[in-house]
């Protein structure tokens, strides 16, 4: 799954300014700007260094936060091989948010101080993780839909600047394009069913489609940073171009299976060569990254709640790891 | 051996492995670390794969798992119980995966080529799960205090489910003696041999004997059994014959 480009928002509070050294600065844009691949002990700008670690533990954030409304339907899967399938997927997700965690952490922020971040409230994660799973279909429309838009940004980010990061996505792209094939094909078992089991298709799709097309971020004029990151190679494409592309792929693949997307605006127009489409909801966008989402709260209450009731488990495996430790210290 | 033997016996293997499954499955996503959520997964995933092959003996694994009724599962009442705190869920774990490998390990010389060959493929995950329990039952048991006291308590409420997954009946004994079947009796000693070794380095004492409760093999559960089924079987009881 991948976080929402929420960079605009640090706008109100600028970090304070350090002033790099020109020469050092030169040279790292110069790499940059010709496509290597910057490692943890490399010199970076301060700037470079806090916009990953915000993107790639938004990034974290979101595939760990994402687990939850599709391991709402694992213990109601209505097949073994549906059960196993989505089992594996969710678990998917947290492997993925443990990379992302430890190629942040190779900039200097721990894997805690992330959580916390994430519990406090001062970390963002993607918002599409706070609408509900409300029918089985739901499971096809995220494989389908939020892992296609997750793939549509994650391609570009194989060849993102920050080595661990760009490695990170290799593997990730890998496995959330197998998500977004099983996805669709779980909707197309739907479709091909009975009635009701393709009502519920079509209004999964009713209900999932403008929350991913939100995925991609704001539009390009209201995204102050997208300039800065396509320079330093952290971003690749625009929101908008990102946004047009999965539309262009997704409307033929709705079509092919009987599904109609719930845009009235919607119309193939020859000259552009793209779909044309509705304007999206920004108020609700906002709206959702303020934590104003239909399940904000039981999302981040399921987090905190998983955290503090596994406080007393961690804190046994440090002691039983110090004392293991001791004794081997002892011993020698 | 008749069919319906060979079939009743697998249905049992299946219903501990489906259960077990379902329940670890309620984890996922909720569990003290990234890396526990992903390894209890893993292990959810290993025993779905299993009771969709032991079931596939016995019929269709998914008519089996999802139209059948509490009275005709036959798993072992130890599985069926909630996850609780992630003590109890060790300890049922640790308890019932070290049973299990040693069934399995049996099992692999099974007359009936099919259940032989997927207790081949079986024992080998299952390996996997009874280090992982081990592992954090010497973790919690030589951890803190705090962690001591839920695994011992743990222990102590699981200890009366352990008598049964020993237990006998007319069904398993002429499978046994025919060679297609475990004596699961004789699985005791080895039992626990292994189980006081963990505990020891988990510096911990072993619960005391206690009246066992029975009657999963017979279709008497516990009432846990009823609330798990109404949740796993939902879709497919909300829409009769719908394929998914």
């Amino acid at each position: 799954m991948y976080t929402t480009d929420l960079s605009g928002k640090d706008k109100k509070q600028p970090a304070p300014q350090t002033v790099e050294d020109p020469a050092l600065l030169a040279a790292f844009e110069a790499r940059v700007a010709n496509d290597e691949f910057i490692e943890p002990k490399d010199w970076m700008p301060e700037a470079y260094r806090r916009t990953l670690v915000r993107q790639i533990s938004q990034h974290a954030h979101s595939e760990i936060v994402g687990m939850l409304p599709e391991g709402n339907w694992i213990t109601r899967a209505p097949s073994l091989r549906r059960k196993a399938i989505l089992l594996a997927k969710v678990q998917d997700e947290g492997g993925h948010g443990l990379y992302l965690y430890s190629a942040a952490e190779t900039l200097g922020t721990s894997r805690e101080q992330m959580i916390e971040a994430l519990h406090s409230g001062k970390a963002k994660y993607s918002t599409i993780f706070n609408y509900p799973t409300l029918t089985w279909a739901d499971i096809g429309a995220i494989g389908w839909l939020v892992d296609g838009a997750a793939i549509m940004n994650q391609v570009p980010l194989q060849r993102t600047s920050y080595g661990p990061y760009a490695r990170a996505m290799v593997r990730v792209c890998k496995e959330e394009s197998f998500h977004q094939r099983q996805g669709y094909e779980l909707t197309m078992a739907l479709c091909a069913g009975s009635k009701e089991q393709k009502r519920m298709a079509q209004d999964a799709l009713n209900r999932w489609w403008w929350p991913s097309l939100m995925m991609f971020g704001p539009p390009d004029d209201k995204s102050p940073n997208t300039e800065q990151s396509i320079r330093w190679r952290i971003k690749r494409e625009t929101n908008d171009e990102l946004r047009q592309k999965f539309v262009d792929v997704t409307v033929p693949q709705a079509e092919a299976i009987g599904l109609t997307v719930p845009d009235a605006a919607l119309r193939w127009n020859e000259a552009r060569g793209h779909y044309d489409f509705g304007e999206i909801d920004w108020e609700e966008f906002y709206a959702v990254v303020r934590g104003e989402g239909q399940v904000a709260k039981e999302r981040m209450q399921a987090r905190v709640k998983a955290w503090e009731d596994g406080a007393w488990v961690r804190d046994a495996a440090a002691a039983h790891a110090a004392k293991r430790a001791a004794a081997k210290i002892a011993a020698e | 051996m008749t069919k319906a033997e060979v079939s009743a016996y697998a249905t049992r293997l299946g219903d501990d492995a489906l259960i077990l499954g379902q329940r670890l499955s309620e984890w996922c996503g909720h569990a003290p670390t990234i890396e526990v959520d992903l390894s209890l997964a893993n292990l959810a995933l290993d025993l779905i794969g299993q009771a969709t092959h032991f079931l596939g003996v016995a019929g269709d694994s998914d008519q089996l798992a999802f139209h059948r009724d509490a009275l005709d599962f036959s798993n072992c009442l130890l599985v069926e119980q909630p996850n609780g705190d992630f003590a109890q869920t060790i300890a049922r774990q640790f308890l019932f995966s070290t049973f299990q490998e040693l069934h399995l390990q049996a099992l692999t010389s099974s007359k009936d080529e099919r259940l032989a060959a997927i207790a081949a493929k079986a024992v080998k995950e299952v390996a996997y799960h009874r280090q992982l329990a081990s592992d954090w039952v010497v973790r919690l048991g030589d951890g803190t205090e705090e962690s001591k006291t839920r695994i011992e308590a743990a222990l102590d409420w699981m200890w009366r489910f352990v008598d049964e997954l020993f237990e006998m009946d007319e069904l398993e004994m002429k499978l046994a003696k025919e060679r297609v079947g475990v004596d699961k009796s004789t699985l005791r000693v080895e039992w626990d041999r292994r189980v006081d070794a963990v505990l020891a380095e988990g510096t911990l004492a072993r619960p005391a004997p206690r009246r066992p409760v029975l009657g999963g093999r017979r279709g008497h559960h516990t009432e846990h059994l009823g609330h798990l089924l109404s949740q796993m079987q939902f879709l497919q009881r909300a829409y009769p014959g719908a394929v998914w």
